[in-house]
């Protein structure tokens, strides 16, 4: 069997030619001969949801759907899937979860609707009772062996969850309590890091999850990083129009928040994904999507965080809230609104676009940054790691003053 | 006479109640229910316009394109600005291959099950099995289950083909108003033909076929689920300029000849509906509801459109009928043998506006949004007619409506009593045993029905 630190590397490097269940297809068809592991059984419920999320799932390629469901898991209840219908289908589902307690998965997709007690979602009947969503998997997650939330609004609520949230929406784990959630977010999740992460999961157990739950397999880097157009992005070249060449920043792309693989991994059997094809990217896999990124086209210094709207004066509480992870690219993108703000500003205005810049000046002056951004972020980095908190303030401190001198100096703002 | 319920009904996108009363072995009445309530529309209000078509898309997954494309045209007329030639087929090239899956997907894994038995062999959850009336000769209704697994891929690859174009499907992320952000370069012209190739034979060889033989076992299905007879379409796919649909808008009522449809005249009605509205019927504009959950006598979040006081059936039969591409009845099986030709009409279209298509064209082109604005936006989607209504002010919407194919035919009763189109259909369907409604569940399927869109917060304002 493959070792785990293996399956890790192929996982996050096996996305440029071969897909991943090409690769892992042969390996999981060995550990199942052997008896090593026994496909789970899976119960898929739908809660809040727009289906997406099991359309990515019938998306996916190497497995396929059928490979999937036959050579993977043992799927027993999904209502978009399951041929017997009504209480038939409600027996299955129950059965499992009773027979099966302690062994199956829970896969939830959807957000759990929780605004007037659960009742603006009910999913099955039993004797004759209505059961909500909320109380189905309050239920559920406890006798499960694993809770998967699958989607941006299983996840952490999503577009369902978005202000003002008519339906109370809530992500699972916001909804089980104590139990761990394995997050797989996106709007919709990519059909590998479904499969991928449950995989991981027959395999190996829980994959390392960052600090919201999701795998870092898929997750660990932001797609900025990652992204084809970073390079135009260090050398000043921005699009002033979606569709255009040159780096999308200016055009609302939330590439550097946004933690990711698309820009390696692409999507739907690896034609595409949105950069590449003149969209700014949308952040659909962050826990504050949708509100978070929008507008959709407006350039990230607008973005509205945890703490309130983030600017340039704000950076340092930013900072604190969002974790040291985010810090540099908040920071690049504070430092480079700062810089060039108006233009930036007019730039995303459909009905103006962005005069000429003096881009030699710019590209020196960010070259700088950078390198000072990425000093700054080793640091935090460490400082995380030793969670000495003391240093984490002085730093935040350093952060501060690094803004107060430039006020000084009377750079606008 | 016992009253029966199916919850949840299987093999449909979100929770969807049925509830039939069965006299005498046939439904002799029906109330149809979606359990599922997000509010949509109040989500929209106060954001940048210019959002609207990827948060719209949010509501759908499995016709994400159709939002898509509803949105981008109610911001083209909000905002004064027309698709350029190109820009306008490569949104057509995305929506038609969104079409294609969503009818492939239909066909082979949501309806299917309902004239196939399967016997272990099939990939679909079976641990349990349907029991009943299944007409198809063995070796036949292998030979189906096997299709099925080719089915699932191609309709995979159909959804490859749209993010050819559309970056990721399901909830493309290219369509803005003008056209699309990418570029019709040669190499990605040549993937998408190719593949649509591939589709265009499975559709014309394997699934017409197939459709024909469950039809040809089960021909009693020609006469079950027949409904009101009054059909409409909003059209979908206009031409480059012209603004000419590929299919055509219309209406037909009681069979007779083809109507223009006025927009002005749709009215929606929440009598039965949860949601606090004393005023009874409304323009989709007026709509003004709070929701209800403990609203007396309600059964259902989706709501009662009507077009003076009927209730109409949306979807492929009735762009068949209107264009006359099919028009041999109203009934389950017709539903089903519409959609089969309407996507191999569909792929054939591609192929023009793919020809259609120059490299290195305009896809878009940049645009001044005025300070204010009002769009609609009106075409089909892959199970009927879809509506968009947006009004902003200071770049901030005030007001967005959405009327969703499946709201219209799995809407509850209104005021009158007037049952919604699948309740209609449901009436005097044979059920052989009361305990196992497979009849009644086929009757629901041939619709297509999709909840997650049927249910949608008309905003107070």
């Amino acid at each position: 069997m493959l070792k785990r630190r293996d399956f890790i590397k192929l996982c996050m490097t096996a996305t440029f030619a071969a897909s991943l269940g090409e690769q892992l297809l042969p390996i999981m068809r060995e550990v199942l001969a052997q008896k090593q592991v026994e496909r789970p059984p899976v119960v898929w419920l739908e809660l809040g949801s727009c289906t997406g999320n099991s359309i990515s799932l019938q998306n996916s390629f190497d497995p396929g759907l059928e490979q999937f469901l036959t050579e993977v898991v043992d799927l027993r209840y999904h209502w978009l899937f399951n041929v017997v219908q009504g209480e038939a289908a409600t027996r299955v589902l129950l059965d499992t979860v009773e027979k099966e307690a302690g062994r199956f998965w829970l896969v939830v997709e959807g957000a759990v609707m929780a605004a007037a007690d659960g009742r603006f979602n009910y999913v099955f009947s039993r004797d004759k009772e209505m059961v909500t969503g909320l109380a189905a998997i309050r239920e559920f997650a406890v006798k499960a062996r694993h809770v998967i939330a699958v989607g941006s609004c299983a996840a952490f609520g999503g577009p369902a969850a978005a202000y003002p949230n008519p339906g109370g929406a809530l992500g699972v784990w916001k909804a089980v309590g104590n139990k761990t959630v394995i997050n797989i977010p996106g709007c919709p999740a990519n059909s590998d890091w479904i499969t991928g992460t449950m995989s991981h999961l027959m395999l190996y157990g829980l994959p390392e999850l960052d600090r919201y739950n999701r795998p870092k397999l898929f997750f660990g880097r932001t797609i900025h990083e990652l992204c084809q157009r970073r390079q135009q992005f260090e050398d000043g070249i921005f699009a002033a129009f979606p569709g255009e060449a040159g780096c999308l920043y200016k055009v609302g792309c939330k590439g550097p928040v946004t933690h990711a693989d698309c820009p390696l991994r692409l999507w739907n059997n690896h034609v595409n994904w949105p950069v590449k094809a003149g969209a700014p990217c949308i952040g659909c896999a962050n826990p504050q999507f949708p509100d978070g990124s929008m507008p959709f086209y407006s350039h990230l210094p607008d973005i509205v965080t945890p703490v309130g709207r983030v600017n340039v004066r704000k950076i340092g509480a930013t900072v604190a809230t969002i974790g040291a992870g985010m810090v540099g690219t908040h920071l690049a993108a504070g430092v480079f609104s700062r810089r060039i703000h108006k233009h930036f500003i007019d730039g995303t205005k459909p009905s103006d676009p962005a005069p000429p810049e003096s881009l030699a000046e710019v590209k020196q002056e960010l070259d700088d940054i950078i390198r000072r951004q990425n000093a700054l972020l080793s640091e935090t980095k460490r400082l995380e790691e030793n969670e000495a908190r003391p240093r984490r303030q002085a730093l935040l401190q350093r952060i501060k003053n690094f803004w107060r001198t430039e006020d000084k100096e009377g750079k606008d703002n | 006479m016992t009253r029966k319920v199916i919850f949840p009904v299987t093999r449909v996108h979100e929770p969807l109640r049925a509830e039939v009363e069965v006299e005498a072995g046939r439904v002799t009445d029906a109330w149809v229910s979606g359990l599922l309530f997000r509010g949509f529309e109040a989500i929209m209000h106060g954001r940048d316009p210019r959002d609207a078509v990827l948060l719209a898309q949010r509501i759908c997954g499995i016709c994400s394109g159709a939002h898509a494309v509803a949105g981008a045209m109610a911001l083209e007329e909000a905002f004064g600005v027309q698709a350029t030639p190109d820009g306008q087929l490569l949104t057509n090239l995305i929506f038609a291959a969104d079409v294609l899956q969503n009818h492939l997907r239909h066909f082979y894994l949501l309806v299917l099950y309902d004239y196939v038995a399967v016997s272990g062999q099939g990939i679909m959850p079976f641990v349990a099995q349907q029991k009943g009336d299944f007409r198809l000769p063995h070796t036949i209704n292998d030979e189906i289950l096997e299709h099925a697994k080719v089915a699932t891929l191609m309709a995979a690859r159909a959804h490859s083909m749209m993010a050819i174009f559309g970056a990721k499907a399901p909830m493309q992320q290219t369509i803005v108003p003008t056209g699309v952000t990418e570029a019709a370069s040669s190499d990605k012209i040549m993937a998408y033909g190719s593949i649509l190739r591939e589709l265009k034979e499975f559709v014309e060889q394997v699934y017409i076929g197939d459709v024909l033989t469950i039809a040809e076992y089960y021909p009693d299905y020609y006469a079950i689920g027949r409904g009101y007879s009054n059909l409409f379409s909003f059209g979908m796919f206009p031409a480059p300029i012209t603004g000419k649909r590929a299919f055509s808008p219309g209406l037909i009522l009681k069979s007779g000849p083809v109507e223009e449809l006025d927009a002005a005249e749709l009215v929606e009605d929440s009598n039965w509906s949860w949601y606090d509205d004393q005023a009874g019927c409304r323009h989709p504009n007026e709509g003004k509801t709070t929701p209800d959950i403990d609203k007396p006598d309600a059964y259902s979040w989706v709501k009662a459109p009507r077009y003076r006081g009927m209730a109409l059936e949306c979807g492929p039969l009735a762009r068949g009928w209107i264009n006359g591409d099919y028009r041999r009845g109203i009934s389950v099986m017709d539903r089903i043998v519409a959609r089969a030709r309407e996507a191999f009409k569909i792929a054939g279209l591609a192929e023009e506006w793919l020809a259609g298509l120059t490299p290195g064209a305009p896809t878009l082109s940049r645009y001044s949004a005025p300070p204010k604005g009002r769009g609609m936006g009106l075409t089909d989607a892959m199970r009927g007619a879809l509506g968009h209504w947006l009004t902003y002010e200071d770049g901030k919407v005030t007001k967005f409506q959405i009327i969703t194919p499946t709201t219209w035919n799995f809407s509850p009763r209104d005021t009158q009593g007037v049952r919604g189109p699948v309740e209609e259909a449901l009436i005097g369907t044979p059920v052989m045993d009361a305990d196992n409604l497979i009849e009644v569940g086929r009757v629901i399927r041939s619709f297509d029905p999709c909840i997650s869109c049927a249910v949608h917060l008309f905003e107070a304002k």
